[in-house]
Formats: C-alpha cells, sequence, structure tokens
C-alpha cells in the first residue's frame, strides 16, 4: 500500500465555492467523483480519448481525466451539473432531449459540455465546425447525427 | 494512480531545484495529456509532477518583426492557433496546433510536451524544425539553447538531460516573400496518430526557390529534414516540386504499423512534401 497524500482542495465548482480532502494522486475527474460526489462527469477511457469526462476549467474546454486535481487549486470548473439554470434545462440540453441524441447517456454530459463551449466560442457553427469542435467526444450509440442536429438546433435557439 | 506528490514552481530556478531535489522520478508537468496518462498506466515511474505552467517565461506568446516569436514551452495549443500573427507568418505551426488531439486536448496540450516527448509523429515537430525554431532548455548547468533539427535523437529520445527541460521555443522571423504550410494523413480526421506529417518553409524571387527547409514525420525513427537540391536556386515547377517529392520518398525510413504500410509511407512522403510546397509557395506569393 502507499501512502495517501490529501490535501484540501478549493475551487469553485458550478458556482459554489468548494472545499474538500483530495489526493494529489487523483485525476480532476476522480475528485469530482470520489471526492466531491459529482458524478455528472463519467469516465470513459481514463486517457484522453473518449472526452465523456469533459468539464470546462476557467471557462476552458478540458478532459478532466488529463489534469491532476491539485493543478486547479482555486480555479473555476463546470460540469453538467452546472449547464442548467434554476428556471430549466439549458437550451442545449433541451435540444438534445428532442432530437433524441442520446440512447445510453454515459457520453452526454460531456457532449453537452463541449457544445456548451462551442457556443461559447462561436455562436453560429456550420456543420463542419460542429463535427470539428466535436472530435474529441466519442458515442458508440447515436453514430453522431443526432447530436449534431442537436447541436447546430441549440445554436439555432440561442442566436433568436 | 502512483503515490505521487504535486508541486508548482514559480520560477525556472524553482522548478530546476525541485526536479534535482526529485531525482529521476521527478517529472516535468506541463499540459499533462501525454505524462499523466503514462504515469497512470505505469508506463513511467513519476513520484512528483513539478508544474512548470506558472512560471511566467514557460506560458504565453511574444511576437514582434524583428525579433520573431517566442512561444512558451507550455504555452496551450489553442492559444497558439488563436494568435492572428502565429497564423499570419508561422502558418505550419498554426496548421498543427489546430489538428493535435481535439478542442479539449488542445485546451492543455502544449508544444514543448510535443517536442519532448519525441514522438516520431509529433505532429508539431515537423512544423518546428520546419521554421527553424531553437528550444531554450534550462538546468543544474544554466541555460542552453538548442536547434530544434538537433533536439530529437531517436523515438522518444531526446538532448535533454537530468533535471533539464525546455522553457521556450523561438523562431525567426520569416523572410519576405515566404510562406509555410504543413499537412498530415491519418485515417480519419481528427484525433489520430499521423501516418505521416510534413512540412514546408519556403522564400522565392520571383518564380525561383531561394531558400527551403522541409520536414517529414512519422516516416522514421525521428521526424527529420528533407534534402532541398531539387527546389533551391531552381524555378519552381511541377517538375521541380515532383524532383523534392521524390527526395522526400528517398529519404524516409518508414515501418509497417496497424496504421499504414512501407509502401503507403513512402508514397505519402512524396504526396504530402508537394502539397506543403505548393501550399507555401501560395502564402510566399500571397
Amino acid at each position: 500500500m502507499t501512502t495517501a497524500n490529501h490535501f484540501v482542495l478549493s475551487a469553485v465548482i458550478n458556482g459554489e465555492q468548494r472545499d474538500f480532502l483530495a489526493d494529489e494522486r487523483d485525476s480532476l475527474l476522480e475528485a469530482l467523483r470520489e471526492r466531491a460526489g459529482i458524478r455528472g462527469p463519467k469516465e470513459g477511457c481514463n486517457n484522453g480519448n473518449c472526452g465523456a469526462c469533459s468539464v470546462l476549467l476557467d471557462g476552458r474546454l478540458v478532459n478532466s481525466c488529463l489534469v491532476m486535481a491539485a493543478e486547479v487549486q482555486g480555479a473555476e470548473i463546470t460540469t453538467i451539473e452546472g449547464i442548467a439554470s434554476p428556471e430549466g434545462l439549458d437550451p442545449i440540453q433541451q435540444c438534445f432531449l428532442e432530437e433524441a441524441a442520446l440512447q445510453c447517456g454515459i457520453c452526454t454530459p460531456g457532449f453537452i459540455v463541449a457544445t456548451k463551449a462551442l457556443l461559447e466560442e462561436n455562436p453560429t457553427p456550420t456543420e463542419e465546425e460542429a463535427r470539428f469542435w466535436l472530435a474529441g467526444n466519442l458515442c458508440r450509440c447515436t453514430g453522431y447525427d443526432k447530436i449534431i442536429r442537436a447541436v447546430l438546433k441549440a445554436a439555432d435557439q440561442k442566436g433568436s | 494512480m502512483q503515490a505521487l506528490k504535486y508541486a508548482r514552481a514559480a520560477s525556472v530556478d524553482e522548478a530546476v531545484q525541485m526536479l534535482r531535489d526529485g531525482g529521476p522520478t521527478a517529472k516535468v508537468l506541463a499540459g499533462g495529456t501525454d505524462i499523466i496518462v503514462l504515469a497512470r498506466e505505469r508506463r513511467r515511474k513519476v513520484e512528483l509532477f513539478v508544474d512548470i505552467k506558472h512560471i511566467p517565461e514557460t506560458t504565453g506568446i511574444s511576437y514582434d518583426s524583428s525579433n520573431g516569436l517566442t512561444i512558451g514551452a507550455a504555452t496551450p495549443l489553442y492559444q497558439i492557433y488563436g494568435n492572428s500573427d502565429v497564423v499570419r507568418h508561422y502558418s505550419a505551426l498554426a496548421q498543427a496546433s489546430h489538428v493535435i488531439g481535439g478542442t479539449a486536448i488542445q485546451g492543455r496540450a502544449s508544444l514543448g510536451g510535443n517536442l519532448a516527448n519525441s514522438g516520431p509523429a509529433g505532429d508539431s515537430i515537423p512544423a518546428q524544425m520546419a521554421l527553424n525554431g531553437t528550444a531554450l532548455i534550462a538546468g543544474p548547468n544554466g541555460r542552453r539553447e538548442v536547434p530544434i533539427v538537433d533536439f530529437c535523437t531517436g523515438p522518444g529520445q531526446n538532448v535533454l538531460g537530468a533535471d533539464e527541460f525546455i522553457v521556450s521555443l523561438h523562431f525567426p522571423h520569416p523572410a519576405a516573400h515566404s510562406g509555410s504550410a504543413w499537412e498530415r494523413f491519418i485515417p480519419r480526421n481528427e484525433m489520430d496518430i499521423a501516418v505521416c506529417n510534413s512540412a514546408t518553409y519556403l522564400v522565392l524571387n520571383g518564380d525561383v526557390v531561394t531558400e527551403a527547409r522541409i520536414a517529414l514525420g512519422a516516416v522514421g525513427p525521428k521526424v527529420f529534414m528533407v534534402p532541398t537540391d531539387a527546389l533551391v536556386g531552381k524555378p519552381l515547377t511541377d517538375e521541380t516540386i515532383a524532383a523534392a517529392g521524390e527526395a522526400a520518398k528517398a529519404t524516409a525510413t518508414p515501418i509497417d504499423d496497424m496504421r499504414g504500410s512501407v509502401k503507403q509511407r513512402k508514397h505519402l512522403s512524396d504526396v504530402l512534401t508537394q502539397r506543403t510546397i505548393r501550399a507555401a509557395a501560395e502564402r510566399a506569393r500571397g
């Protein structure tokens, strides 16, 4: 057995100041899921290929499995849990529902967070731009067309 | 994950000291998109991560028309292709940065990391070599500069000594009437390792090529420069471009693997070299 090196991780997660014990060995994904109880980000490949663990770190899309928890001290993090407003679902989430852009749902938190980042940076993406941006998010059920339809519909709605 | 500690260096000297104190199992952490996976899968023994992202010299981009371009080794890729000076004057670098991994990888991964990994297929390395870059390295014996063409010594191997790391990368200002371009071939358009990649920088005087730097990756044990005798001092024509492609093909020493055969990689060396020459020439004329 190896010794744990615990530290207090302080970060603003989904708009809320959180202070909790994490281990210096933890990835951000592990700290979120195992220590903070935020289980929206999913572990798919755990090596940066699938995007299921996508979160926003200081507004920038990252794979939380490729960030050490200790790196995010003082940072601002948004997970799928922080996408909806108290008034209801974000238009991106609503469009994913309406377009049936999910089946098993494991990839969905990552896709929605990645789409949030896309529309912040480029509110009117072309289909090609949307597909390029989301290339790091893998889905093994829908075949992507429904996802892209939902993304473009959300962009349309946000624009109007 | 292995039992490891994390330390954030505030200066280059502090990072060197942390690496020295940590010994061989202390590793530099920049974007982390490779080293975290290597540590997790126990392909590298890591007991300490020394985070260099908070050192002013290792992050950020500075450019001016007399000194050229300096990029902090840990600067994330999205800042590189998002920088209008890089896009305009160092096109090959912007192109490569835009397709390494996917969007989330580009939020973290860096040119310094790509170079330090020294993979034979490292996508930014041909661009760094074609643009005549220099790596500024810091270590226990102070600082030194190494031309990027001399940096990698084999697959995953390079000139970095114990406790040394790359601080920044410098690229001279491109000449008037010059252009650069980068291309790669992979089975899908994103998120894969190159079967072949190529970057070309060239300078034109009218139709005559006065200088050319062509680098090829994924077709040898390390990224290498292609001889340009077929091109330099000659007019840029279909024949001279084809001859440069032949030279690339002749220099390539690829292996067969699951991504491509020797024959395909030889062919791609020719094709991509010709394409990057044409694209760079178009930019040189524009």
